[in-house]
């Protein structure tokens, strides 16, 4: 099958929504609607209008009358949370509840990647936050190289989740025959048992949240609401400069391992599509969801993207597509120096969102050819009025929306703003979003 | 002929820089020399992301090099480092965000560009920021934040220095991940900074700098 074939398939699932018992005759057409207008767009054709989604981010929980922290941990306010949102704000497609974490979990098994309120953050702070460090180390290559699997249960699980502490101490996993006899020493091992306890217990609490994640899902497929993000990947550098070695220490290797660096980053590529793909292959939803980090204008040159960035994310982009899946990009800061480098990729087979990239320019670049997206700022959102917002979406629509290929949409998830402010986004779609 | 030690520095070459760095040390050379040496690298350093030959990581990687020269250089000072400080410049991430890799490298560029940097690190409290500011008399604030949420906090921050009566006294610069004029104008700061070089140019325009 052509991965235009594949797309269709996924496309058809998405469209038909297998096993969902829709509350009404309306709420069955409005599904179809709603997620016929975002394929159009995917797919470069003119929809009925301008497709729009909000994403959630944080503003659910602010929306319903609670902080962050309550939703993270009580489920049943995270419950009416994203099921308020979702009915009120008529998004053509709504984010999983399961963007909200469940913050008793990440306590029990000490994650250390993230903060997030009242764990090394404020109560009232409105977001998670990441912690950037090396947790893997620069002479730590070759470990990675050899044996993704293994490096990453025994290096990186442990350093990034206090509770997988113990793991460190498990001789290599390479052995076919060894693993069984691994696995028991590490079950007679005192130290390990402390491990297994926050397993079984973090285990209970996933069951508690994931019941609601999937009660919430199902009640808003079945209120007409299509779902977003089939799964989510990061671009290899990002996977490397984000997670594994940090911004400083990922510099550090682009001046004296480029090579390593390269070769790391290649081998990624197949674990990342794998996950994604097992991800999508269990949700209705064919986009993955990519948010983009240090490959921006400001962060890095022309020449460091073409060495460092592109090459592997276009690589993974490529087998992605090739799954018939659509890259969902989200992409922070600017990327008006990029825009013809990432116009290399098969036409309508992607979606760039941008966050402050120069929307005129990207569509002079990318029209005809990507789906685009985004660039309604957080900073207008939450400093501008209704009216403001109304204006600036008339010119997004104006200079993006003809000829079709084109979502009005955020450029980054927002934590907390007027509420007006998001239906203004939604009502200028429908109002003044119209193709004739 | 080999390369000096400046452009070596500008042009980030590691290995030379360091066995340079090595060379002059045992040839007798003054430290100080040496140090003044790698702050005029630092400003074509400077001078080159300003102009876009230059990006993050060279402004990352210039940083561990003068790391590795200053400590090599460090069992060689007689005296004092301390040259003449254009002026003091306060810096931190607002309360709430814990993001500090711009951050850092705004303290970096203003500190090789001459200035004394007072850096608070992430999470500073409105209140901490009011104090550094009593306690310094620096005429230049820089406000910091990556997220939504540090739009509130910088706000915050410029109203305790207000109610302080500490705002006349000081310009205020914001920069980081969303922020721009719409949120400098929200926050009542004097100016939005796109990066670590802009704020070294609003601290030296806000200072009296030529």
């Amino acid at each position: 099958m052509t991965w235009q074939e594949k797309r269709e398939e996924r496309f058809e699932k998405w469209l038909s929504a297998p096993g969902v018992n829709f509350v009404s005759p309306e709420a069955r057409e409005g599904y179809k609607a709603r997620a016929t207008r975002i394929i159009n767009a995917i797919k470069l054709e003119k929809p009925d209008r301008v497709p729009c989604q909000i994403p959630g981010g944080s503003f659910p929980a602010y929306y319903a009358g609670f902080d962050f922290k309550t939703i993270m941990y009580d489920y049943e306010a995270m419950r009416r949370a994203w099921v308020k949102f979702a009915l009120d704000f008529d998004s053509d497609t709504v984010g999983v509840a399961a963007f909200t974490v469940p913050g008793k979990l990440y306590d029990i098994l000490d994650y250390k990647l993230y903060k997030w309120p009242g764990n090394g953050l404020p109560d009232s702070a409105s977001m998670i936050q990441f912690v950037e460090k090396e947790y893997m180390k620069a002479d730590e290559y070759d470990a990675l190289i050899d044996n993704p699997a293994d490096f990453m249960l025994r290096y990186i699980l442990p350093r990034t989740w206090g509770a997988f502490a113990p793991m460190a101490k498990l001789p290599s996993i390479s052995s076919v025959i060894g693993i069984p006899f691994l696995m028991l020493n590490a079950a007679s091992d005192p130290e390990f048992r402390p491990m297994f306890d926050a397993i079984n217990k973090a285990n209970e609490e996933k069951d508690k949240w994931l019941k609601v994640v999937i009660e919430v899902s199902q009640s808003v497929l079945e209120a007409g609401y299509p779902s977003e993000g089939g799964g989510i990947a990061l671009a290899p550098f990002d996977t490397i400069a984000d997670i594994l070695r940090g911004t400083y220490g990922a510099v550090m290797d682009m001046y004296r391992q480029p090579d390593k660096l390269l070769e790391a980053m290649e081998r990624l590529i197949p674990l990342s599509l794998q996950e994604v793909k097992e991800q999508a292959d269990m949700s209705l939803s064919p986009t993955v969801f990519i948010p983009m980090h240090k490959g921006d204008d400001v962060f890095m040159s022309d020449e460091q993207f073409e060495k460092f960035y592109w090459p592997s994310f276009r690589k993974l982009l490529l087998a992605l597509i090739d799954e018939g899946l659509v890259p969902y990009m989200v992409v922070d800061g600017t990327y008006n120096r990029r825009l013809e480098y990432i116009k290399d990729l098969p036409r309508g087979s992607v979606v760039w969102v941008f966050e402050k990239t120069d929307m005129a320019k990207a569509k002079k670049v990318l029209g005809g050819h990507a789906c685009i997206g985004g660039n309604v700022t957080g900073s207008l959102l939450r400093t501008g009025t209704p009216e403001k917002v109304k204006e600036y979406c008339r010119w997004l629509i104006d200079t993006c929306a003809p000829g079709g290929g084109y979502i009005l949409t955020l450029g980054a998830s927002i934590d907390n703003c007027n509420p007006d402010n998001l239906h203004a986004i939604v009502d200028t779609a429908k109002q003044y979003g119209v193709y004739k | 002929m080999p390369k000096d030690f400046v452009d070596l520095l500008a042009d980030l070459q590691e290995e030379e820089v360091i066995k340079l760095t090595k060379q002059r040390l045992e040839a007798g050379e003054e430290a100080l020399a040496i140090l003044d040496d790698s702050r005029k690298a630092m400003e074509v350093v400077g001078d080159r992301f300003a102009e876009g030959k230059y990006f993050i990581p060279e402004l990352v990687y210039s940083g561990e090099l003068l790391t590795q020269i200053t400590e090599l250089v460090k069992p060689y000072l007689t005296r004092s480092a301390e040259s003449k400080r254009l002026g003091k410049v306060v810096i931190g991430t607002v309360a709430g965000d814990i993001h500090d890799i711009g951050l850092n490298i705004v303290g970096f560029m203003l500190d090789v560009h001459g200035f004394e940097v007072y850096n608070l690190g992430v999470d500073v409290s409105p209140q901490k920021f009011v104090e550094k500011m009593k306690e310094t008399s620096a005429p230049v604030l820089g406000l910091s934040g990556f997220l939504t949420l540090a739009f509130n906090s910088m706000k915050e921050t410029v109203e305790a220095l207000e109610a302080a009566g500490l705002r006349d006294k000081m310009k205020i610069m914001i920069g980081g991940g969303q922020m721009d004029d719409e949120v400098k104008k929200f926050a009542k700061a004097d100016a939005y900074g796109k990066d670590a070089m802009e704020a070294v140019s609003l601290a030296k325009k806000w200072i009296g700098v030529k």
